[in-house]
């Protein structure tokens, strides 16, 4: 069958997503008007999701290097120095939109590529995490969309068997039209095997390994490919699906096959398929390379050059490969049971070619597709600033035992069992501590080193004053990390944000990086990986802009990894950080108060650092028997939690007020001590110039939250804890 | 006691059940490729790890139960020798025909993880005896498809010859609907089969082996087995 292809015309070059301008722009480059094939390459690689055009500018002022740091943004993962010659290798990546249209497997092929991304890179992983937003819980989406992602995110972790041991679940309403799903993946290699996409020698073989290629996920193609068919093809679904076996096998593969020295560079095939792997490899190394597709493993018959490069089947991988090895690699692939095909080959000519059918069917420079892609400055408007409230006036609506109850049971604070216990957290026997705690804590091998994990972002917070939420989060990833004993290393960034053409949205972007950029300096805690997910906005609402982060610390010895769960009945219980009592943008005023308004708590990067090294400093000398940052809900909330996860009680005793149990100053930590070193500990805080206060006991079944206030006891406060989001998940009503 | 574990390709937990091993017997087992045809020689127990097999869309365990290692395993069981079938390892021996029933999908037709009681329904096998009878020993579970359903006169069988090894419990150790996590016929979570040589469980045992990760209550039954050969 000749494929008749269409003619290139503005209409055809809008709906591939192109301006006039870039389309213009590319004229320019190649002095010619582009093939079909070619303009696909192009709008593929100069899209948002691969260019970054408009978030390249900001995201230069973000520290991302540190002596630590062995690998920062640019490759497929980050990688940081993590002692003993071992290297820890991750990222986090969003799969927001295809999660939208199809929850179950726009959740899996999100983690699915995330994984690919590590070990990509020679690592082999050694655990997930997950940040997830959805609109309000009661809007008829929610459960549905809940139910499929929760459900894709184990299906693909679960069979390939990495545990997904921590995360971040979330409600509200600016997520009606648009979820977030945020998939990080984190891996360990030998420092000295790290594996990049960097092309090297001329005339070596590329080699194609993996599942085959389709024809799903073809970006932009609907429309164009309608139009070249003879017949009426029928719509593909644009979003792919996933394959955790197949994704299995390459993951041993590919280790196998580095272990043998046989490989030169590797890339896998992520957004944009075989045309952004391949012209990265070749860029990166200054090569040219030459693709023949028609050695390309296909799944369907007659699929076009335009339709192969745009492909985003998944589980692939594209390889640079030794030629005196190449009998070696086969018999590894053969091994595993996976397509294997060499496919091209490196050149020396600097350009892109691809040839279908004998014929010429792209023939672009490598590095111009990369370096001449467009870079916008767009515009941005800073947002005014909103005023801080009155925390004082603050009028309590109901007793605070009430006001406890309500808030353990508010979706956002509500236990995550019902979603958790879909993952498997325990696979491979090193997880010392899984969902529920600060950070997640990870044995690397037999030990005694521990990872240290966490997921973070506080969006009303980033609504509210971009600049102070963008350090929240950084700050917060920085606290929970503190709080289990780990020294914190570096983080990844997942920036989800609504349409970088609106000056607001733009000006929600930069505030946030400014933020975290000022966090991340603060707190040595570089940026070494991420992505950035724009356009999220339907009907033209934005989500709240959403920076979420993946902390990563280190543990020297994963059996002093401290916990939350109080212990000992006697303890007291130490505040540290002090008590301003800021209530602007607190859950306890939109929850209880019903006012979603204010300033957001301002983080002080100085206390905020000395509060954590005091912390880390408690827990190394065995110091403290239970720690808790405090966040979401503050003070109350932090000692209820504590004391549901020890089974064991606590009263308070500080002043009864809102301000005082519900306020979320940051840079604060709960921790519980022996009584009888209750003194030492507050003569050497205040050596650390950390301000601490005695703020209650530990013991009893239920949690008084002051003088005069009602004890609530523990199994009520468990049960509305544990039974809100079941019953949520199970309520009857219209779904859409 | 020499061990060996079969490895499929969607094998995922052969590792977590060779540290078990090593800890129990001293050495690590022998890590045996399902496209092999003959075990190595002189193993005493064959472990089928749990795992998605060959992906296992369709039936758990229903491809690999006809993977050539698997002559091999039923040989050794038919001989006497030692089997143990972990989760997918279970599927994988109900799917062989080593042992009756088949592992539907669970109750509330989602995945579960977490940690589970099970009561030790007899102490006196080679998989037990490290146990008291009618201990409630702390598991993992961690699988989808774990609902163990049997014919009527099978299960008279099974209960009449002592066969079953494990029932999902509380932490006192009853046997209570709330307590079974995915709707197992009479709260199974593991059998034996006639000889009691060859036994499959949907808990993870290996996966308690540590003080440090859940606590240790899974080793019993890796000691047990080091103990019987």
């Amino acid at each position: 069958m000749t494929v008749r292809e269409p003619a290139i015309d503005d209409a055809l070059v809008a709906a591939h997503g192109l301006t006039g301008e870039e389309y213009a722009r590319l004229v320019a480059l190649i002095g010619r008007v582009p093939s079909f094939t070619e303009l696909g390459v192009v709008s593929a690689m100069w899209n948002e999701h691969c260019s970054y055009k408009s978030s390249r500018i900001h995201l230069r002022g973000l520290p991302t290097s540190a002596p630590w740091v062995i690998q920062g943004p640019g490759e497929n993962a980050g990688v940081i120095d993590i002692g003993d010659g071992d290297a820890c290798v991750f990222k986090m990546e969003s799969h927001n939109h295809p999660s939208f249209i199809e929850p179950y497997q726009g959740a899996t092929t999100g983690v699915g590529g995330i994984l690919r991304d590590v070990f990509t890179m020679g690592a082999r992983p050694v655990a997930c995490l997950n940040f997830l937003r959805f609109g309000a819980i009661d809007h008829p989406k929610t459960r549905r969309l809940v139910a499929g992602v929760v459900a894709g995110i184990g299906g693909y972790g679960n069979s390939f068997g990495v545990p997904t041991v921590g995360g971040s679940v979330g409600f509200h309403p600016r997520y009606d039209g648009n979820i977030l799903v945020n998939a990080m993946a984190v891996g360990v290699a030998r420092a000295d095997s790290i594996w990049y996409s960097k092309a090297t020698g001329v005339g070596n073989p590329i080699v194609y390994l993996g599942s085959k290629t389709g024809r799903d996920g073809i970006h932009g193609a609907t429309m164009a490919s309608a139009s070249f068919e003879a017949d009426a093809e029928e719509k593909r679904p644009t979003v792919q699906v996933g394959d955790p076996f197949a994704e299995k096998l390459l993951l041993e593969a590919c280790l196998e096959l580095m272990a043998t020295g046989a490989v030169v560079a590797i890339q896998d095939m992520g957004a944009a398929g075989l045309t952004s792997s391949a012209v990265e490899m070749g860029a990166k190394g200054d090569l040219g390379i030459e693709l023949d597709l028609d050695a390309v493993p296909c799944r369907e018959e007659g699929m076009s050059a335009y339709e192969m490069m745009l492909s985003e089947s998944q589980e692939r991988m594209l390889m640079v490969l030794k030629p005196e090895k190449r009998a070696e690699a086969e018999a590894v692939f053969r091994k595993w049971e996976l397509d294997f095909a060499v496919i091209g080959r490196t050149t020396d000519t600097k350009r892109f070619v691809v040839k279908r059918h004998g014929e010429v069917k792209a023939d672009l420079p490598i590095r111009e597709l990369g370096d001449q892609a467009p870079l916008y400055d767009r515009p941005w408007t800073p947002p005014a600033p909103p005023a801080r409230i009155d925390d004082a006036a603050v009028a309590p609506p109901m007793p605070h035992d009430r006001a406890l109850l309500a808030l353990l049971a508010s979706p956002d604070l509500c236990s995550k069992r019902w979603v958790y216990e879909q993952y498997d957290a325990l696979i491979l026997g090193n997880t010392v501590q899984g969902p529920g705690g600060d950070s997640a804590v990870v044995r690397l091998g037999d030990g005694p080193k521990a990872l240290a994990l966490t997921v973070d972002c506080t969006p009303r917070y980033c609504e509210a004053d971009p600049v102070e939420g963008g350090k929240q989060a950084v700050a917060e990833a920085w606290r929970n990390l503190c709080a289990v004993g780990a020294t914190p290393l570096a983080l990844t960034d997942n920036l989800n944000f609504g349409n970088p053409q609106k000056p607001e949205a733009m000006g929600q972007f930069v505030g946030c990086l400014q933020g975290l950029g000022e966090a991340a300096r603060a707190l040595d805690f570089p940026v070494v990986s991420g992505n950035v997910s724009l356009y999220n906005e339907t009907m033209g609402a934005g989500i709240l802009p959403t920076p979420a982060i993946g902390g990563v610390g280190l543990l020297k010895d994963a059996g002093k990894s401290m916990g939350i769960a109080l212990k000992r009945a006697g303890d007291r219980l130490m505040l540290l950080g002090g008590d301003p009592g800021w209530l602007g943008q607190s859950l306890y005023l939109r929850e209880i108060c019903g006012r979603e308004e204010g300033a957001p708590p301002p983080v002080d990067l100085a206390a905020e650092r000395r509060a954590g090294e005091f912390v880390r400093s408690l827990i190394a000398d065995g110091a403290v028997a239970a720690v808790h940052d405090l966040s979401d809900g503050g003070l109350a909330i932090a000692a209820a939690e504590m004391a549901l996860a020890g089974g064991l009680g606590a009263t308070l005793d500080g002043p009864a007020t809102a301000q005082f149990l519900f306020g979320e100053d940051q840079g604060r930590y709960l921790v519980a001590v022996a009584s009888g070193e209750a003194a030492g500990l507050l003569a050497r805080a205040a050596g650390a110039g950390v301000p601490a206060r005695d703020v209650g006991a530990v013991g009893g079944s239920s949690v008084t939250l002051g003088p005069g206030c009602v004890p609530s006891a523990l199994s009520a406060l468990r049960a509305a804890h544990e039974d809100a989001l079941p019953r949520h998940m199970a309520a009857a009503g219209p779904e859409a | 006691m020499r061990a060996a574990v079969v490895v499929f390709p969607g094998s995922n937990r052969e590792g977590d059940v060779a540290r078990a091993l090593k800890l129990a017997t001293g050495r690590p087992p022998d890590m045996v490729w399902h496209a092999e045809r003959d075990l190595p020689a002189g193993v005493d127990l064959v472990v089928l790890p749990g795992g998605f097999s060959y992906g296992d869309y369709l039936r758990c365990g229903a491809i690999a139960a006809r993977a050539h290692a698997m002559d091999a395993v039923r040989a050794h069981a038919a001989r006497g020798g030692y089997v143990l079938g972990i989760c997918n390892g279970f599927q994988i021996l109900c799917e062989g025909g080593l042992l009756p029933g088949v592992l539907m999908r669970n109750r509330d037709l989602r995945f579960v993880s977490k940690m589970q009681r099970i009561r030790v329904e007899r102490a006196d096998t080679a998989f037990t005896r490290a146990y008291a009878k009618g201990q409630a020993i702390e598991v993992a579970i961690a699988h989808g498809e774990g609902n163990y359903e049997v014919d009527d006169e099978t299960m008279a069988r099974l209960e009449g010859e002592g066969r079953v090894a494990f029932r999902y419990c509380d932490a006192a150790g009853a046997v209570t609907e709330a307590a079974n996590p995915n709707g197992s016929t009479a709260g199974i979570a593991g059998i034996y089969s006639e000889r009691l040589n060859v036994l499959g469980l949907m808990p993870h045992p290996e996966n308690l082996v540590d003080p440090l990760v859940g606590g240790t209550d899974g080793r019993g039954l890796f000691d047990s087995l080091a103990r019987a050969a």
